[in-house]
């Protein structure tokens, strides 16, 4: 009984302490927990960006920033439920590129994706990799884009889905080579990386965070780098740029948002933790294993951040309508 | 032997105190998981996952391990005192078990379930140990033909679930498939029976299907007639086995735990199998398949077998290539890259305290589980005791928390009571549920394998017999077909005789 009591004290001391603070002001931000959703399953490559932004945010900002995953619809249903949240700041989103394709692989799209968010700030450029099994025969990067425009649809491209980033990147990739191949869809990173790793499929390019460690097992062939400079977790890798394939190019960028109509000082301070957050040495030590880095904190600002999207989406659009692919 | 210097260097890292202490902690979690209602590992390792960052990668790594067994574990109790499989794996165990707690052997049912998974999760670990690269050399032959064909083998044993009308069990299965199917289509994205509702786009929840089919459509049935309820509750005979116990379950123990252990390497749906085969090849092969489905011991101990076998040799494509073989993999892969390790073939090699301490602490987990689970049976079965009006709504509030968890998402709520209604009717029609979970669950597989085997052979389907893996599979499946209509074939034949 006296446990009763004190137990229906406590949770009226907690509402009492609750109630202040939905009236409290941007001011006094953050007064509690902030929660930053990611639209995609715990424990990928995006889920860990985020977790490692979070901690180092909750840190700086004094109240513990929490990840919730909420995923499904390819990334929308998280977007959807952030672009909807109360703009207080209490609720973020920690998207990747999907954001600005969305915009156009989705017609039906419940929110819109240039207006409908305030830009926090970029938070890295995750590179990708295309890889190939072992046993495929070209040797480099020039000598692989030749077999592919010799066999046309008679080479097997995996991705992770509609949508995913490694369906981006052979979209990207066939474009610029003007060759189709035959694309294999699987659910997630992880199926198709076995069969790559099997042999049942030839090609598949995706985020290093996935590739690294077969590639340096020698489990899958390694043919070219995406982004403009070699990574430091794989110095022999060429990249596309080098010649290969100059205008093929491709990162995983990954952004935090709040919802449209959040206080300006609520988004300066969000961006001020994030600036500490890509410069803590942790931070940056964990990302370097996933090949990656912070990008430049003058690109992490709300105002460049916003005209990138703006860029990506209109970059997409016609890539994605020329495939004539979309999610719904 | 090298062998032996790994494995004392593994349980030099697991016994130290502190990673002992760990693996308790995750086998705690697990188990307390796993007996509520849908609340599974992947929403606690999710939860957890903030914490290991301050742990050191071993004990991390232990914990979230003993957290995915030990679930396992847990998640036959639900199946077998209230008919509420929380995960498909105890879906199988809810038919004989509830039928055992009927009859008031819910303590034996559940000790069956203990000593089974403990037995089968000691074996698996060993081969863990022994034979993990073949075993995933093995996994990578399977390409989508060969998945393709283990499906069908899986749908056509899935006949042997029903104990009663195959043509009902039939159209069960066909439902199931067909809302398996709905959602977006995964190679062109288009959405299928959504209806425009988003939150039917990636289909429906199999955690709310589940609990709605059978725990709610159950406890509907329980209302309408308290009568059965009471019976139940006054008979609650020994909690141990018996010698005549003990001999039946060593059989389907064996079995189970061999086919958990194979199926439970297979990325992609091998796991969930390993359940459904173990019951059906059970059946088939008892000299009285009649008392499965009204309380054979034998439908309990096989199916945990299997599935506790399954959950510890689906490590082995996550320990030795990096590549996760379900969420809960992916998530492990995900703290393991927190705590600056990429995961990859080379893990094993580069961090063979990791590896080899994950492996002893599995044999520990198992020991703890066995030793936590044993005397909490006394308990779970007294909870039968609780008057039906106070345990009911308990129950739902339960199942309410346990589907949100899932996705976070409300919606998924409205679907388990949509779901338990369905559940109610189908009890009145004399429809078994289980057939219908395996449809819902292989349906969509088996599409997904036949258009990328399609795909990938370029439209030619003889890639499913010039295989030999996929056609030994679909020789087998035929034959079982033949078997399963062979009985009535020969009636008709005798019939045609006399006249």
């Amino acid at each position: 009984m006296r446990n009763l009591k004190s137990a229906a004290i406590a949770l009226a001391a907690l509402a009492l302490s609750v109630a202040p603070f939905a009236a409290a002001k941007a001011q006094d931000f953050p007064s509690r927990n902030v929660t930053m959703i990611v639209p995609f399953a715990a424990g990928g490559p995006t889920d860990t960006v985020a977790r490692l932004i979070a901690e180092s945010m909750s840190r700086s900002l004094g109240q513990q920033v929490v990840v919730e995953n909420v995923g499904g619809a390819g990334g929308t249903r998280g977007a959807g439920q952030v672009a909807k949240a109360a703009p207080d700041g209490y609720t973020i989103l920690l998207h990747h590129i999907g954001q600005a394709t969305s915009a156009t692989l989705y017609r039906k799209l419940p929110y819109n994706v240039l207006t409908d968010f305030e830009e926090v700030g970029l938070v890295t450029d995750v590179p990708m990799t295309m890889i190939g099994k072992s046993t495929l025969e070209p040797k480099d990067a020039a000598a692989l884009i030749a077999y592919v425009k010799e066999k046309k649809d008679g080479v097997i491209y995996g991705n992770a889905g509609v949508g995913s980033a490694s369906h981006l990147c052979g979209m990207l990739f066939m474009s610029a080579i003007g060759t189709p191949m035959t694309t294999v869809p699987y659910q997630g990173t992880g199926p198709a990386m076995n069969d790559l790793v099997g042999g049942q499929i030839d090609l598949m390019c995706d985020q290093t965070t996935n590739t690294t460690g077969q590639i340096k097992a020698g489990k899958v062939k390694a043919y070219g780098v995406t982004t403009p400079n070699r990574l430091k977790s794989l110095p022999d890798i060429p990249t596309f740029k080098e010649g290969a394939l100059p205008g093929f190019e491709i990162a995983v960028w990954h952004g935090l948002y709040a919802p449209k109509g959040t206080p300006k000082v609520t988004i300066d301070k969000l961006n001020a933790a994030l600036l500490t957050a890509l410069q803590d040495p942790k931070v940056i030590a964990r990302f370097a294993d996933l090949g990656t880095e912070p990008v430049a904190l003058e690109r992490a600002t709300p105002e460049v951040h916003e005209k990138f999207l703006a860029a990506e989406v209109a970059k997409w659009k016609p890539v994605i309508e020329q495939a004539g692919v979309f999610a719904d | 032997m090298e062998i032996f210097d790994n494995l004392a260097l593994g349980f030099s890292v697991a016994f130290t105190f502190q990673n002992i202490l760990y693996c308790f902690l995750g086998v705690l979690l697990g188990t307390l998981i796993g007996v509520l209602p849908g609340l599974g590992p992947v929403p606690t390792i999710a939860m957890l996952l903030p914490i290991t960052f301050g742990l050191p990668p071993v004990a991390a790594l232990i914990m979230l391990s003993g957290i995915y067994y030990g679930a396992q574990y847990g998640g036959s109790t639900t199946a077998i005192l209230i008919n509420l499989p929380g995960e498909s794996s105890s879906v199988v165990t809810a038919i004989d078990g509830y039928q055992m707690a009927r009859q008031g052997r819910a303590g034996t049912a559940l000790a069956t379930a203990a000593l089974g998974s403990f037995f089968a999760g000691s074996v698996a670990t060993f081969l863990l140990a022994v034979f993990a690269p073949p075993l995933a050399d093995l996994a990578l032959k399977f390409g989508p033909p060969e998945y393709f064909a283990l499906m069908v083998l899986g749908l056509i044993a899935s006949v042997a679930l029903a104990s009663g009308s195959v043509i009902k069990a039939l159209a069960m299965v066909v439902l199931g498939i067909l809302l398996g199917l709905s959602g977006q289509d995964v190679y062109t994205g288009t959405p299928r029976f959504t209806f425009d509702v988003i939150e039917l786009a990636d289909g429906i929840e199999f955690v709310a299907l589940a609990m709605g089919v059978f725990g709610i459509g159950e406890i509907v049935r329980n209302l309408e007639d308290e009568h059965t309820r009471t019976v139940m509750v006054q008979k609650v005979k020994g909690l141990l086995l018996s010698k005549d116990d003990f001999k039946r379950i060593i059989g389907p123990v064996l079995r189970g735990t061999f086919l958990g252990s194979f199926l439970g390497i297979l990325p992609g749906g091998g796991a969930i199998l390993s359940s459904f085969a173990s019951y059906s090849i059970e059946k088939k092969i008892s000299r009285h398949p009649e008392r499965f489905g009204k309380g054979a011991i034998e439908g309990v101990a096989g199916p945990e077998s299997a599935n506790n076998a399954g959950a510890q040799t689906s490590f082995i494509p996550m320990l030795t290539l990096g590549i996760p073989s379900n969420p809960v993999m992916a998530l492990m892969i995900g703290a393991l890259i927190i705590q600056g390790i990429v995961p990859g073939p080379n893990v094993v090699n580069e961090q063979p305290n990791l590896f080899w301490g994950i492996v002893a602490s599995m044999w520990i987990g198992n020991f703890l589980l066995v030793v936590l689970n044993l005397p909490l049976i006394g308990i779970w079965v007294r909870l039968l005791t609780v008057p039906y009006h106070i345990l009911f709504p308990l129950i739902v509030g339960f199942c309410c928390i346990g589907v949100y968890s899932v996705n976070n998402n409300e919606f998924d709520v409205f679907t388990m009571a949509l779901f338990g209604l369905i559940g109610y009717v189908l009890v009145k029609l004399q429809c078994e549920p289980a057939p219908l979970l395996l449809g819902f669950i292989i349906g969509p597989m088996l599409e997904e394998y036949l258009r990328r085997a399609m795909l990938i052979s370029r439209g030619d389907p003889l890639v499913f017999v010039s295989r030999p893996i996929s056609a030994t599979m679909l020789g087998l499946a035929a034959l079982a077909l033949l078997v399963v209509l062979l009985p009535s074939v020969r009636k008709k034949r005798e019939d045609a005789f006399k006249e």
